[in-house]
């Protein structure tokens, strides 16, 4: 099934409850928008109501190369719609276990912000953990569902960063998805 | 044929939409276009007009709507607020102006009582000219409209103390005959004390009238739900209460003002306001050229030079004053210049005052005569001066792009709305609620009147109104609110609601209340945003009440409708292009409802345990165990 050239390779899937507080994840969302070949999806302006249209939704990670999910760290996890998707779209039998091949060969990127600054995550930080260490069952998922776990892209103390900084990061985010994008168009 | 009535009509009509459209279109205001327009058709040009004086009488009622309307929109409150300004500033404009014209015209040779009843006189300024100029150049609700509305309103309340003073400076023969301007007061005959009392309890009836009477009578009048009855009233009052001032002795104007202030918290202002807006315009145009009809041509032509030169005196003469007296109250020189250059014109008060003055014996004939036109060219002349002023600011500006910061604006007395909810009934009320729970500000209109009356009892601000007129919506600030909801519940009414509006303010956002499906289609098709049907959501919520009484978990039963509206909701999309084309609604209507038995049977399967979900593990059981077998093989 050749894809459409003109058709996005990239589905960001974005979650942020409460996205009129946010900084950061404001901008970077703005960059993800705005990036080529990447179709941004915002899970609590579509669900606000958490009544997630799985097959909908099913059918949107069948026709995208990868996977991007961009949401701010809550308590060492995805906000509560995300999993609720998680739970609900990437179904047995359709992205794991028996016959549940759908998602493989697929790339899943995932970019997140913290609260914490980047020492803290670390063996000897407050938050004890490291960033990869908290995202793993992030990368188990994608490992069991037969999918390629891209480096992800992380900005930390997300609140204490300045305007300049966070327009930097907001850049850096954009390449990488376009990059992403671009990766995914010639190899399928 | 002067003479006839129609005939008058089309001379007045028509020299005012000419000439005021050509003035428009000059960029010199409407006030100078009615003004020339009189000159035309007066009796020192074309001739086409009776006397105008007649037509005066009757274009006067414009200045008494004018400040009724004005009234309207001064609650008693703002009124107190403005205390200073009104007194100090206008009082000392008032004394100020009359003491340095007597002082000038004493230079000129007249003796002393008559230069003070010529600068009393002359201190006037015209109010109609006033307001209306600063309503089109959009100043009124600013800081110089402030400014100069308190000194205006001054100057009328003078009118009172100025009919008992002038009088006492009489020099020549009294002729009381000639008095018209008391000719109508019934009261003028009675001592002092009794007169006081007549202005008091004249004054307490309007108040009380408007507290008492006047609002249960529109109460009343409102249920008949008959509008021109409505305007009638409307008029009733204003005209009732400029008769009432009249027989006290006081200006007409001002009580026409009371009243408007008294009526303005009433929940029909805005009502009032649509009904007697034109009859303000037509009447205040026809005024302003009776006015420029009255101008003496032929005086002017005798006396050039001398009536420019009076003109200019006196029009720089209450600038100054007026500028000097602003800028020691604290006003900048851009605030003290732009009231100064609004109010140094003589005003419409002097006609009458002057007529009553030679009646009076204050003032010789000849004198009166030249005065008149004196006050008559520098109204003539204010629009043009706005011009030229506006040209020098202009200019300065370019000179000086550093300017200072804005004068600050009006406080937000009646602040412009986000939101104009139409219908205030069981279903707006919900929705207005919420919004302003999250700091919107509304304007909800709503034309069943005990139930204003309910929520005017509980505080809110709900006004009296037919929300499918265009006017009342444009005063309630539809060209600026974001959103318009319509929620009443008369269904043909709430379309042609949206269809007006849709085409009125393209950009306001239209929200609307369906009756039921067929409705909502119609409501989208007259160009609503979205529609919300308006039993959907109740009776899907007693579902879920009932599907938990029957023994489902919360968040089953929620779910339950949550899949239940989604599917409605598609169905409803789909079939909105076929809205219209009956026979392929019917059909796919049919369609749909077989649909909706495929989808609860659906439901009904992915309900029962077994059913491929997320939360739903079976699936993933089965292969384990199966793999657990394998391992035991």
């Amino acid at each position: 099934m050749a894809p459409d050239d003109r058709e996005p390779s990239v589905l960001l899937v974005f979650a942020h409850p409460a996205l009129e507080r946010s900084r950061t994840n404001a901008v970077l969302a703005e960059a993800g928008r705005a990036a080529a070949g990447v179709r941004f999806h915002d899970l609590y302006e579509l669900y606000p109501d958490f009544v997630v249209d799985v097959e909908a939704e099913q059918d949107r990670l069948l026709t995208h190369q990868v996977i991007a999910l961009q949401f701010p760290l809550y308590w060492y996890s995805t906000p509560a719609l995300m999993k609720e998707w998680l739970d609900l779209v990437w179904l047995h039998g359709f992205a794991y276990g028996k016959g549940g091949d759908r998602l493989k060969g697929k790339q899943l990127f995932v970019a997140c912000t913290t609260g914490g600054p980047a020492q803290a995550y670390h063996k000897r930080g407050y938050n004890r953990f490291t960033m990869e260490e908290f995202l793993r069952p992030l990368e188990q998922t994608a490992h069991l569902c037969g999918m390629v776990w891209e480096n992800p892209f992380i900005v930390h103390a997300a609140r204490l960063k300045d305007d300049a900084h966070i327009r930097g990061e907001a850049d850096r985010y954009r390449q990488r998805l376009e990059g992403l994008a671009a990766a995914a168009r010639e190899t399928v | 044929m002067h003479g006839d009535v129609l005939t008058q009509a089309l001379v007045y009509l028509a020299a005012g939409v000419v000439t005021v459209a050509a003035a428009k279109k000059l960029g010199l205001g409407s006030v100078l276009g009615y003004l020339i327009a009189g000159a035309l058709i007066g009796p020192f040009a074309l001739n086409l007009t009776g006397d105008p004086e007649d037509v005066m009488k009757f274009a006067e009622f414009g200045v008494v709507i004018l400040l009724f309307l004005i009234g309207l929109e001064v609650r008693p409150a703002l009124l107190w607020s403005m205390r200073k300004t009104i007194f100090g500033l206008g009082g000392a404009q008032v004394v100020a102006t009359a003491l340095a014209i007597a002082g000038a015209s004493m230079i000129f040779g007249l003796a002393w009582p008559t230069a003070l009843a010529a600068g009393l006189v002359l201190a006037m300024s015209s109010t109609a000219i006033v307001l209306q100029t600063l309503d089109e150049k959009g100043l009124r609700q600013g800081p110089v409209g402030r400014a100069a509305f308190g000194v205006l309103l001054l100057q009328d309340l003078s009118i009172i103390p100025l009919f008992a003073l002038l009088p006492l400076l009489a020099t020549g023969p009294v002729t009381l005959a000639a008095d018209t301007a008391r000719s109508t007061s019934l009261v003028a005959d009675l001592p002092a004390w009794l007169q006081a009392l007549a202005v008091l309890a004249a004054v307490g009836a309007v108040v009380g009238g408007g507290r008492f009477v006047v609002r249960p009578v529109f109460r009343f009048i409102a249920q008949s739900r008959l509008r021109e009855i409505f305007t009638a009233t409307s008029l009733l009052i204003v005209v009732g209460v400029a008769l009432l001032m009249q027989i006290v002795g006081l200006s007409p104007a001002l009580g026409a003002f009371l009243a408007g202030v008294v009526l303005a918290e009433s929940e029909f202002r805005r009502e009032l306001e649509t009904d007697i807006e034109p009859f303000r315009g037509l009447l205040l145009g026809l005024f302003f050229i009776t006015v420029g009809a009255t101008i003496d041509f032929g005086l002017i032509l005798r006396e050039p030079l001398l009536l420019v030169g009076l003109v200019l005196g006196l029009m720089a003469l209450k600038f100054t004053v007026m500028f000097a007296l602003a800028r020691v109250g604290g006003a900048s020189n851009r605030l003290a210049a732009t009231v100064a250059v609004a109010l140094a014109q003589g005003g419409e008060f002097a006609f009458v005052l002057l007529t009553f003055t030679v009646g009076a014996g204050v003032i010789s004939q000849p004198l009166a005569d030249l005065l008149t036109a004196v006050v008559a060219l520098s109204m003539a002349m204010t629009p043009l001066t706005v011009v030229v002023y506006e040209k020098i600011l202009t200019r300065l500006d370019r000179e000086k792009p550093a300017q200072d910061p804005a004068d600050p604006t009006f406080e937000e007395a009646d602040a412009e709305p986000d939101i104009i909810i139409a219908g205030f009934g069981r279903f707006g009320q919900v929705t207005g609620r919420l919004l302003t729970a999250n700091g919107f500000r509304s304007t909800v209109l709503d034309a069943d009147i005990e139930q204003i009356d309910l929520l005017r009892r509980f505080g809110r601000r709900v006004h009296y109104g037919d929300a499918t007129r265009l006017d009342l919506l444009r005063q309630a600030g539809a060209e600026r609110a974001r959103m318009l909801i319509v929620a009443i519940d008369d269904q043909e009414k709430a379309a042609e609601l949206v269809e007006r509006a849709r085409e009125a303010f393209p950009n306001l956002t239209i929200l609307a209340r369906a009756f039921d499906r067929r409705h909502a289609y119609d409501l989208l098709a007259s160009g609503a945003d979205a529609v919300e049907r308006e039993t959907f959501e109740g009776a899907l919520s007693l579902g879920v009440t009932a599907l938990k009484a029957l023994g489902f978990r919360a968040h089953r039963a929620l779910r339950a409708a949550d899949y239940f509206r989604r599917h409605d909701k598609r169905t409803f999309e789909e079939l909105r292009p076929m809205w219209g084309q009956t026979e392929a609604y019917l059909l796919a209507s049919r369609d749909a409802a077989q649909t909706m038995d495929r989808l609860l049977q659906a439901d009904l399967a992915k309900m029962k345990p077994g059913a491929a979900d997320g939360w739903d593990t079976s699936g993933r059981d089965e292969e384990q165990r199966e793999a657990a077998l394998d391992g035991e093989d």
